[in-house]
């Protein structure tokens, strides 16, 4: 089949929804599809080979943050030229309702379109001045897919109209074959009185919630002395540091940016993977990896985290914000080898629905569902254009 | 002849504008409906195939001869009385059809017996998942167009013309929990 997929944000920059188009065109073309990816990318990029550039983005202030999009009629004419040259049978555009990439092509194109929807977000005001716009644009999309289920009820909220749940994919295989790191794993011996926290991601982001973790460390380390906390992810250590009570700092120890290889060794390695993020999560793959790779979780109770944890039978909680119960449920969890053990089986069952292998079947039949009644995606050709209706 | 452009032809020029920008207005609003209602149609041919090949799929499985007589009179039986429905029974038998289904693999252990042509299983499975995702698409079009066919102006202005006015398909497509991957 052939396929165009429509990325709403720079490809420069690493984010949830870039790895998510970049596994699923990977997959699609292993399968043997042909797949073409539009993105907003700088000119010194280096793009995969299925990558086309539709230039760079431009940062604006657009709802509550500053975003890098593209708009206006050249990134539209690019995008239409690429339908045009694309000659696909399914347009598959990513958050066609933020000003992108994504609602130009719904814009610019018609026949079948499939859109997924990743963002789970409290209705804003300034976003519906923006409503009549992007229903338009929206009207031609055949089938909405939302990543999970928060993230549909957002759109249900915002947009109106209902979506297929398919959750984002995961690599399950990969995390699952890697191996520990020593040196990262609880040395023997240590069991009884220490034990490996992890934490991967920016922690910078207040909504990342490492202060949350940092604010229940000093409890852990009373009760467990020898405890370690290995930080993974970009930010400034000294930062975080300077907020720490001094007898903790040792317990603390940064790994700054790590491969995925690493980053997938670090959860086979770790007692127990700590999430304390506070919100703006509308799926959490971060869990699905960690889970995949074997960690036992800990995370923060937001409704995104919850579905994934099958409300606590595939991973702990702890009510969002509250390091005391952080803190608690850590040292349950170091302390009872068992639960960790059983917490270990009920992930790797959990997280086969995740597995790419299941995602991009589930993804191809709403291809061919949409594709079976409707003819090839086109250009319109509009007046801007140069061309007449 | 020299235009003079007094307060009354002022009026004229800008009521004749207004004229044609509603006039456009109303021609993007049908355009839109137009989109909407082929939209439809094609979710309509789309959520048939799949009812038709979830059917086939029941079909197959119940004249393999991997079932027990019973189970497969029962799955044969409902998915003929699917695909024979006139349309207003039509929802009544396609629920029948996927309970009669959740009723004989309810047992996990029933999968067993069908081990020797699991691709038959499978595509009872997808069968069963298309048709979950073509109603939600089929529904959501449903939506979409009664939403924009009871705005005021498609109304005042009849932009629907005679195009009936279509109505959602509701079944009971939940597969049984043995088939959950």
């Amino acid at each position: 089949m052939r396929i165009g997929i429509v990325c709403p944000y720079s490809w420069d920059v690493p984010g949830g929804v870039q790895f998510h188009i970049r596994d699923l065109a990977e997959y699609l073309l292993k399968l043997g599809h042909e797949v073409s990816v539009l993105a907003a990318a700088d000119e010194d990029t280096v793009l995969p080979s299925y990558v086309q550039s539709a230039g760079r983005a431009i940062p604006v202030p657009y709802n509550g943050s500053v975003a890098r999009l593209s708009f206006g009629f050249l990134s539209a004419a690019r995008v239409r030229r690429w339908i045009h040259d694309g000659d696909f049978e399914v347009l598959h555009v990513h958050e066609p309702g933020t000003p992108s990439l994504s609602l130009l092509a719904c814009w610019a194109a018609s026949g079948p379109i499939v859109a997924t929807f990743h963002t789970a977000n409290p209705r804003s005001r300034a976003m519906l001045a923006g409503a009549p716009i992007v229903a338009s644009a929206m009207e031609k999309i055949n089938a909405r897919i939302a990543v999970s289920e928060y993230a549909r009820r957002t759109l249900v909220e915002h947009l109106g109209g209902d979506a297929v749940v398919i959750p984002n994919g995961v690599d399950v295989g990969y995390f699952s074959a890697l191996r520990p790191r020593p040196e990262w794993q609880t040395p023997r011996g240590q069991e009884e009185d220490g034990g490996t926290l992890g934490f991967v991601g920016r922690f910078g982001e207040p909504r990342k919630g490492l202060s949350v973790l940092l604010e229940a460390l000093p409890a852990i380390v009373e009760a467990r002395p020898r405890t370690r906390l290995l930080v993974a992810g970009r930010g400034e250590p000294e930062e975080v540091l300077r907020t720490v009570p001094a007898r903790v700092r040792g317990n603390i120890e940064f790994l700054g940016m790590v491969s995925d290889e690493d980053k997938g060794r670090l959860f086979q390695s770790v007692d127990v993977y700590c999430a304390p993020n506070t919100g703006g999560e509308s799926f959490g793959i971060i869990l699905v990896e960690a889970m995949s790779g074997g960690a036992p979780v800990l995370a923060s109770d937001l409704d995104a985290f919850s579905l994934v944890l099958e409300g606590g039978a595939a991973g702990a909680m702890f009510p969002n914000g509250d390091a005391a119960a952080l803190a608690r449920e850590a040292l349950a969890l170091l302390g009872d080898p068992a639960r960790r053990r059983a917490l270990r089986a009920a992930e790797s069952e959990a997280v086969r629905k995740y597995d790419w292998s299941v995602v991009a079947s589930d993804i191809l039949s709403v291809y061919e569902m949409v594709t079976e009644s409707t003819a090839r995606v086109t250009a319109r050709v509009t007046a801007e254009n140069g061309g007449s209706r | 002849m020299r235009l003079v452009l007094t307060q009354y032809s002022a009026a004229v020029v800008l009521l004749v504008v207004l004229i044609i920008l509603f006039g456009l207005y109303l021609s993007w609003t049908a355009t839109r409906l137009d989109r909407l209602h082929v939209r439809l149609d094609a979710a309509r041919v789309a959520l048939d195939a799949q009812l038709l090949r979830r059917s086939t799929a029941v079909l197959e499985l119940a004249r393999s001869g991997l079932l027990d007589p019973a189970t497969a009179l029962i799955l044969a039986s409902g998915a003929r009385a699917a695909e024979i429905a006139p349309e207003e029974e039509r929802e009544a038998a396609e629920s029948a059809l996927t309970r009669d289904v959740r009723a004989a693999f309810e047992d996990p252990a029933q999968g067993e017996h069908v081990r020797a042509h699991p691709e038959l299983l499978d595509e009872l499975g997808k069968g069963m998942r298309r048709v979950q995702l073509a109603r939600r698409f089929h529904n959501e079009s449903v939506r979409a167009v009664r939403q924009l066919r009871g705005h005021r102006l498609v109304r005042a202005f009849r932009l629907a013309g005679r195009a009936p006015n279509k109505p959602s398909f509701e079944i009971d497509d939940e597969p049984p929990a043995s088939f959950a991957r």
